[in-house]
């Protein structure tokens, strides 16, 4: 009984610690190769911390789902967020704002690829020759893996579910695991992130002899900087304009390539409206 | 079939027969194709990097949060278990409180604690603790009931209960229950892989990035650390290192996360699990519980029904294949067959065997048959039998044989397997419990058990949809453990040890 006792106490003990530090923390959607996001996220963190004069940390997390809730329970303050999460981060937190998307985030593509032995070619129209094979989606709430794929499928096949369209559908939980799936011949088809695509490509972990891109989709908001709605109250007046500000004078190659990304242009929560009527549409959001 | 069916007894023979033509029913149902078309790249570099280890990649710390994470949840759950265990029999409400809080996999209670906890330490600690008080409670309870009352009738009439308990009673419990509660440090050990998946900095944390990125030395440096641990558990993990290990751990579990405000957390959390309808709506008008009854109807329909009876076709057939896989792995731990030279080579086989998550096999064979529910059943059927062998192993090398038995296949046929088969579907029955709740990790193979309906109501933040599916699978492996209960007890076999460290206490 006394160990419980003292177990509690540390315990008690741990998160008061926890609840002392100020410091400024972030996370992102776990959507690829997990060391390129700890390299990209670890410059942004020194970069950030230069310019604010606060602490500022990531902290990793392991699922898209995971990455919410951090952001609604206060665990961060700031994330880098999916358009689809991004729309339901915002929903779960009133207050919060949409800070800066990536230049390439306002017009952003989904590719769907195929394992070279299924014989499917590029095509400009919606691959419906893909119907009846597997397929997988990445994440379940990613947009450019799920939410915008699952709408182009529900587009050409009116009436049917992915489910009712392919043989069978998988969900390989991020855009890196999604090529490496279909290039193994493990799916037959898959919707991938274009700029994990090119990422991938650039780092030559695509084999071009075992699978390509057969269609590239329609363009769609995607990625942003959402920040909860209190940090003014914590961290001083004017915080969330500095901090929208900070980011968009981002000009550091070193920062920007490792995103895929040009740089960050201001943007606002209106700009994601098309992505939550696409979520309500497939049924994924209330 | 035949040979055995003149030896064993009837009860025997037609539990077998009955699970083997259910699970020929399940093959109709269950879904096998196989549809990969080049896995030999990845699998070549999947062996290439396990049989070249690089142990400079492994995080050292995550090593000694795994530990930390294992030996103070087992101790919380084991203490809160002891102390249930004392009220266990004569409370109902206890009773179901404890098999609802064991029957949800630690992935949904470390899911469900992140909401409120965030995540941190005692996310982590509660989601390995809250299960395992389940598990202890009921064990405990039931080595009370099995002690030996010799002792008690002894005492003088005005002797305190209290007393009772601590001179009578807790000597002649003591050391089982050590024995048990060291060896849940093992499961523990197993379970902490898992918080990893949420992003808890245990071993699993960085096992499953390196299998999902193909940093497969790193997976292999991972996977021997790992059965180094678990195979030499009995050396650390001892009563007198306990206190030690557990202020240790306690000091080393990692602080992170969880600056979120716990109370405001939880009012959120109390919200988000009403379900939708009643959470908007007015308590007091009919069509808000019209709304709810349609809620509850589709959830049933369209996710429990058809998730539960997938969950039970993968589960039937794991299992038929777990007792096949057992009988086939047993002469390889029995020093009968083996001889005392090759019974070590068996059992460290077996810890491997046993100790490689259910995920990492699930992922290897996703690469060599596709996706569909095969890499699921071969996942959780190597595991399980890995357990049931190693046990069968131990049991049969306890039984006295006479000067002049059969050797070899004779032996095996003839003499262990029909002596053994009692013991054999004893643990096979209880391990059906244990199936059944793992078979809920297999989202990723689009298999779409009633976990797999979990992950999804969880991606879309529908709390109140995954509490109702949590919930049903709570029910579920009740309902499997009553009825495996009921067919030990109508076997005569419930006497006999399910559990590893009874097991390894006749030997130890």
């Amino acid at each position: 009984m006394r160990r419980i006792v003292i177990a509690f106490a540390a315990l008690l003990a741990l998160c008061g610690q926890a609840f002392s530090q100020a410091a400024f923390v972030f996370t992102a959607i776990p959507d690829q190769d997990e060391s390129r996001l700890v390299e990209r996220f670890t410059k942004v963190a020194e970069y950030l911390q230069g310019k604010l004069g606060v602490s500022v940390k990531y902290l990793p997390v392991k699922s898209y789902p995971a990455a919410v809730t951090a952001f609604t329970n206060g665990d961060v303050q700031l994330a880098w967020f999916g358009g689809f999460t991004g729309v339901q981060a915002r929903k779960a937190n009133p207050g919060a704002q949409a800070l800066a998307q990536g230049a390439e985030d306002a017009a952003f593509k989904t590719y769907f690829i195929a394992n070279a032995a299924t014989g499917l070619e590029k095509t400009a129209d919606f691959p419906k020759e893909a119907a009846g094979k597997t397929f997988t989606f990445g994440a379940r709430s990613s947009t450019s893996g799920r939410v915008m794929p699952e709408h182009f499928i529900r587009q050409a096949f009116p009436g049917k579910t992915p489910e009712q369209v392919f043989s069978r559908v998988g969900f390989s939980g991020d855009h890196s695991r999604t090529i490496q799936l279909v290039q193994s011949g493990a799916f037959e088809v898959g919707a991938v992130d274009y700029s994990v695509w090119d990422l991938d490509v650039k780092a030559g972990k695509v084999d071009a002899a075992k699978v390509k891109i057969i269609w590239e989709s329609p363009p769609f908001p995607d990625y942003q900087w959402t920040v909860r709605g209190d940090v003014d109250e914590t961290y001083g007046a004017g915080f969330t304009g500095r901090l929208k500000a900070a980011l968009i004078e981002v000009t550091d190659r070193a920062i920007l390539d490792p995103f895929g990304r040009s740089k960050f242009i201001p943007v606002d929560n209106a700009a994601y409206a098309p992505v939550e009527e696409v979520g309500k549409a497939t049924g994924l959001l209330d | 079939m035949s040979a055995l069916a003149a030896i064993l007894p009837r009860g025997y023979l037609s539990a077998t027969r009955a699970f083997v033509l259910l699970a020929a029913v399940s093959l109709l149902f269950a879904d096998l194709a196989v549809t990969t078309m080049d896995p030999f790249g990845e699998l070549r570099r999947m062996f290439a990097g396990l049989a070249a280890p690089d142990f400079a990649a492994i995080a050292g710390w995550s090593v000694v949060s795994t530990l930390a994470f294992a030996v103070v949840g087992v101790t919380l759950g084991a203490g809160a278990g002891f102390l249930l265990a004392i009220v266990f029999a004569r409370s109902r409400t206890v009773r179901i409180a404890c098999a609802l809080v064991r029957s949800v996999h630690e992935l949904f209670w470390a899911l469900l604690l992140m909401q409120v906890f965030g995540l941190s330490a005692i996310t982590g600690v509660l989601a390995i603790a809250l299960p395992y008080a389940g598990i202890c409670a009921k064990v405990y309870s039931e080595m009370i009931e099995e002690a030996d009352l010799s002792a008690l009738v002894a005492l003088p009439k005005a002797t305190s209960t209290v007393s009772a308990f601590f001179y009578a009673r807790l000597p002649d419990l003591a050391v089982r229950m050590k024995t048990y509660t060291l060896y849940r440090l093992e499961c523990a050990m197993r379970s902490t892989l898992v918080l990893g998946f949420i992003g808890l900095p245990t071993m699993g944390f960085y096992l499953e990035s390196a299998f999902r990125q193909g940093r497969y030395a790193e997976a292999g440096a991972l996977l021997l650390v790992f059965y180094v641990l678990i195979g030499s558990r009995r050396l650390w993990a001892r009563a007198r290192t306990l206190p030690l290990l557990f202020a240790a751990a306690i000091l080393a579990l990692p602080s992170m996360g969880g600056s979120g405000d716990v109370s405001s957390n939880l009012l959120r959390f109390g919200r988000a699990i009403m379900p939708a309808p009643l959470r908007n709506g007015d308590w007091l008008s009919l069509e808000t519980w019209s709304r709810f009854g349609a809620w509850l109807r589709s959830i049933v329909t369209e996710q429990i029904l058809p998730g539960a009876l997938e969950t039970l076709v993968l589960s039937q057939l794991a299992l038929v294949a777990t007792g096949a896989g057992a009988l086939a792995l047993l002469p390889l731990v029995s020093r009968r067959f083996t001889g005392r030279l090759g019974q070590p080579l068996g059992r460290i086989l077996l810890v491997v065997v046993r100790s490689t998550p259910e995920y990492v096999l699930a992922y290897v064979l996703l690469q060599l048959f596709g996706p569909s529910m095969l890499p699921a059943i071969i996942a959780l059927s190597i595991h399980n039998a890995g357990i049931i062998g190693y046990l069968m192993g131990r049991h049969v090398d306890g039984l006295a044989y006479r000067p002049d038995a059969p050797r070899g296949v004779n032996l095996y046929a003839y003499e262990v397997v029909p002596r053994a088969y009692g013991q054999f579907l004893a643990y096979l029955l209880y391990r059906w419990e244990i199936i059944l709740r793992e078979s809920a990790i297999f989202g990723i193979l689009g298999v779409a058990t009633l976990g797999f309906h979990v992950d999804a109501a969880i991606s879309e933040l529908r709390l109140d949809v995954a509490v109702v599916l949590i919930l049903a699978t709570g029910c579920m492996a009740i309902a499997v453990d009553a009825l495996s209960r009921a067919l030990r007890k109508s076997l005569r076999i419930e006497r006999l040890p399910v559990r590893l460290s009874t097991a390894s206490i006749d030997r130890a």
